[in-house]
């Protein structure tokens, strides 16, 4: 059995442009401002927490594949910069061989809106700039490019679960020796229609963006102190297996909580839609952070920030153990726990 | 557990296909498709699911549906929640299920490709939210059911089975990557069978955007041809059983063929063109004989890429005369494209059961329109219909994005 170690960790979200912004966020435990989303069409605007700008326009967006970009790509490049610095500050980073696991929900929904909309009111002057950014697989392409070093690159779809599926993923390239470390990424970007169809499913959910990274490792010198030592078996919901009984099997898979140990659940501000998790949960005696409820339902941004949340609490030796409770809204749950690395076999 | 998991087998499994599933504009299920793709029947006409009257282009190769879906474990209520790219997944599915003589199961892994999922019902979504922002009714559902691990879920219910379900968007390369990725699950121990395939529907949306980049043919889509103008679009769904060997010998099953040889890798030269000296297609094509065992001159078949627009084309010659060497002056190479169109997340699922039918009944899928090859072309293109002693064929895909991936298919004798 091989040991996967978390090398660096990243984040974008309504609270700022780094993990330390998201930290912050987090420690406050405060729900941030929600600002008004004009909706075509409605008087009263829908709601959303949104991506403020970075203080400094980011030097990554000069590169000429970010020209055009949307901010699904400059959110994903971000966290997967800041969760690889330490990879590129190495003197022998252009060795490596990363992969890229992208991990989406909704996708470059900016783009594709503003296409469809082009191609309803006249195709002939839809733009063919604009069409490719709609592709799932965009954001990938354009972090791949950014990076370089870039040996495979996937874009995974699915509820936010998904995103440990991706780590999960991640972790095979490591174990089949095809790639040196793994940058795993879930982000989601934001616009009228998303929060228009998130008003139609949970009208207590407040649409938000941004994007997670971890970065993946098998060499023990690289980690940043994490390891990752559990991902539990993805629960599909059936027929056979309502979200419930998935997350309660996910829940026995992760054990019972001891002392020291932390819980990133995926508790928002629906009863309905939080049911499930909070009775798979309901015996956690020990600390627990819901980020959705201090940023917003995020969906695979949000999945990432719990393992971002995770990682940094267990980094900053705040917590021995990390448990990240994913719970997806019509696919699947899964959980992780991350630990921390003793000091002397990260040398 | 996903992690940690057990160990990998010391000698990696040999991964079989035991039941294969198709459909396309030549019709649904193994048969009229051989008939079809043997014949190199092409199966364009003007599109009837959506106005093309401002478009450049006005037709791609539509798929007829059933007007009822042979009965499966879905209700009345779920098959109405189906779009045209659910209905063929569900339809592909059921025929490579019935084929492998699979039972309800549990924890069976399910890999699909697919790059725009419910797109048709999204796109509904849409224009209703505009045109009649005040009307909700069946947006919630739209809002759902657009996912495509919802519609991989309708598979689960459907044929009866639960597992993992993942979902890859690598663009066109998408369909060529879940086949991929669900030989490594065997081949690495970590499942004994996976449902693998692709699929996608042809919508407005996504027309209106190969035509804006003007590379859809506006004439008649032939591959590797020198007078080649761009792409056909087409609609689809393949879908495979595999299993370990031991598997499929332990339950008597019928081997349709094995595959042995998957490569994958990025292209970082640009979002929508590749390299022109397709280094990445070379780099997946060297690794799938790598992992084969096999070298260029034991391929009796290529099953390329081959959209038929300039660039795809001339980059993936050039790197299939550079792989194949010496080999290459005899290497029959076709693409299927020119039959059904680009079926985009669906194409590397569709033509990987095009390269089990090349493998099962010995002939080759030929380009009819094809006269004039490509400079490019150190090989020879396939067209006319021909019988030929098959053994090992290869399988290009390339999306968007530059995700590339090639998979090698073994006849079963």
């Amino acid at each position: 059995m091989s040991r996967i170690f978390v090398a660096g960790i990243g984040a974008v979200s309504p609270a700022g442009w780094k993990v330390a912004a998201l930290r912050g966020a987090l420690d406050k435990g405060e729900p941030l401002p929600v600002q008004a989303l004009p909706r075509p069409g409605w008087e009263k605007p829908l709601l959303a927490r949104l991506v403020p700008n970075p203080p400094v326009r980011p030097e990554f967006l000069a590169h000429p594949r970010l020209r055009r970009t949307s901010p699904i790509t400059h959110y994903a490049a971000s966290a997967a910069l800041e969760a690889a610095a330490g990879l590129r500050s190495k003197p022998d980073a252009n060795n490596f061989r990363l992969g890229i696991v992208v991990c989406l929900q909704s996708g470059c929904v900016q783009y594709s809106c503003r296409f469809y909309d082009e191609t309803l009111k006249n195709p002939a002057t839809a733009s063919p700039l604009v069409f490719p950014e709609t592709v799932y697989a965009a954001p990938a392409s354009h972090v791949a490019a950014l990076l370089e070093n870039v040996a495979l690159a996937y874009s995974l779809v699915g509820d936010p679960s998904a995103f440990l599926q991706g780590v999960a993923l991640g972790v095979q390239w490591l174990e089949e020796n095809r790639v040196d470390a793994c940058l795993v990424i879930g982000a989601e970007e934001t616009n009228w229609i998303t929060a228009d169809a998130l008003w139609h499913l949970d009208r207590r959910a407040t649409v938000t963006a941004g994007a997670g990274a971890l970065c993946l490792c098998r060499d023990p010198k690289l980690s940043a102190g994490i390891e990752l030592a559990v991902i539990t078996d993805a629960h599909t919901f059936s027929a056979r297996q309502s979200r419930t009984q998935a997350a309660q099997a996910m829940r026995r898979q992760l054990g019972k909580n001891s002392p020291g140990e932390l819980l990133c659940d995926g508790i928002g501000d629906s009863p309905r839609t939080g049911a499930a998790e909070l009775a798979a949960w309901r015996d956690w005696a020990g600390p627990r952070v819901s980020p959705k409820r201090i940023l917003g339902e995020g969906l695979m941004a949000a999945a990432a920030w719990q393992c971002v949340a995770a990682c940094d609490a267990v980094a900053g030796g705040k917590f021995a153990a990390a448990n990240a409770s994913l719970v997806g809204s019509n696919q699947q749950a899964i959980g992780a726990r991350f630990t921390a690395v003793a000091q002397a076999s990260c040398l | 557990m996903l992690f940690p998991t057990t160990s990998s087998p010391r000698t990696p499994a040999r991964v079989v296909v035991t039941g294969a599933g198709i459909i396309t504009a030549l019709g649904i299920g193994w048969t009229p498709n051989a008939e079809g793709f043997r014949a190199g029947r092409a199966a364009f006409r003007p599109v009837s699911q959506f106005d093309v009257s401002r478009q450049r282009v006005k037709t791609a190769a539509e798929v007829d549906l059933p007007s009822i879906l042979p009965p499966t474990r879905l209700g009345a209520r779920s098959i109405a929640r189906l779009d045209r790219a659910g209905a063929m997944l569900v339809l592909a599915a059921l025929e490579a299920w019935r084929q492998a003589g699979w039972e309800p199961a549990e924890n069976l892994p399910l890999v699909l490709g697919t790059t725009a999922g419910g797109m048709l019902l999204g796109e509904s979504y849409f224009r209703q939210a505009l045109q009649q922002p005040l009307r909700h009714c069946q947006q919630a559902t739209r809002a759902v059911y657009y996912q495509p691990q919802v519609q991989a879920r309708m598979v689960c219910d459907a044929l009866d089975f639960s597992g993992p379900i993942t979902i890859i968007s690598n663009a066109c390369a998408s369909g060529g990557n879940a086949i991929g990725h669900a030989w490594d699950l065997i081949r690495f121990g970590q499942a004994e069978r996976v449902v693998a395939g692709g699929y996608d529907a042809l919508g407005e949306m996504v027309f209106s955007g190969f035509d804006s980049l003007q590379a859809l043919s506006p004439t008649v889509c032939r591959p590797f041809d020198a007078r080649r103008d761009g792409l056909a679009l087409g609609e689809g769904a393949a879908v495979v059983t595999l299993e370990t060997l031991v598997s499929a010998r332990r339950r008597g099953a019928e081997i349709l063929g094995e595959i042995t040889g998957y490569g994958t890798s990025i292209d970082q030269h640009h979002l929508t063109q590749p390299h022109p000296q397709g280094g990445t297609t070379l780099m997946v094509m060297k690794q799938a004989c790598a992992s084969a065992g096999i070298t260029p001159a034991e391929i009796d078949y290529i099953n390329a890429h081959g959209t038929g627009t300039v660039l795809n084309d001339a980059s993936e010659a050039f790197a299939i005369s550079e792989w194949a060497g010496r080999r290459a002056a005899t290497l029959p190479v076709s693409s299927t494209k020119a039959s059904v169109g680009h079926l985009l997340g669906g194409a590397g699922a569709v033509e990987a059961v095009v390269c089990l039918m090349t493998l099962r009944e010995q002939w080759l899928p030929p380009e009819i329109e094809f006269e004039t090859p490509d400079p490019a072309c150190k090989f020879p293109i396939v067209n006319k219909p021909q019988d030929a002693r098959v053994n090992a064929v290869l399988s290009n895909s390339f999306g968007f994005g530059g995700v590339n991936a090639a998979l090698i298919f073994r006849r079963w004798a």
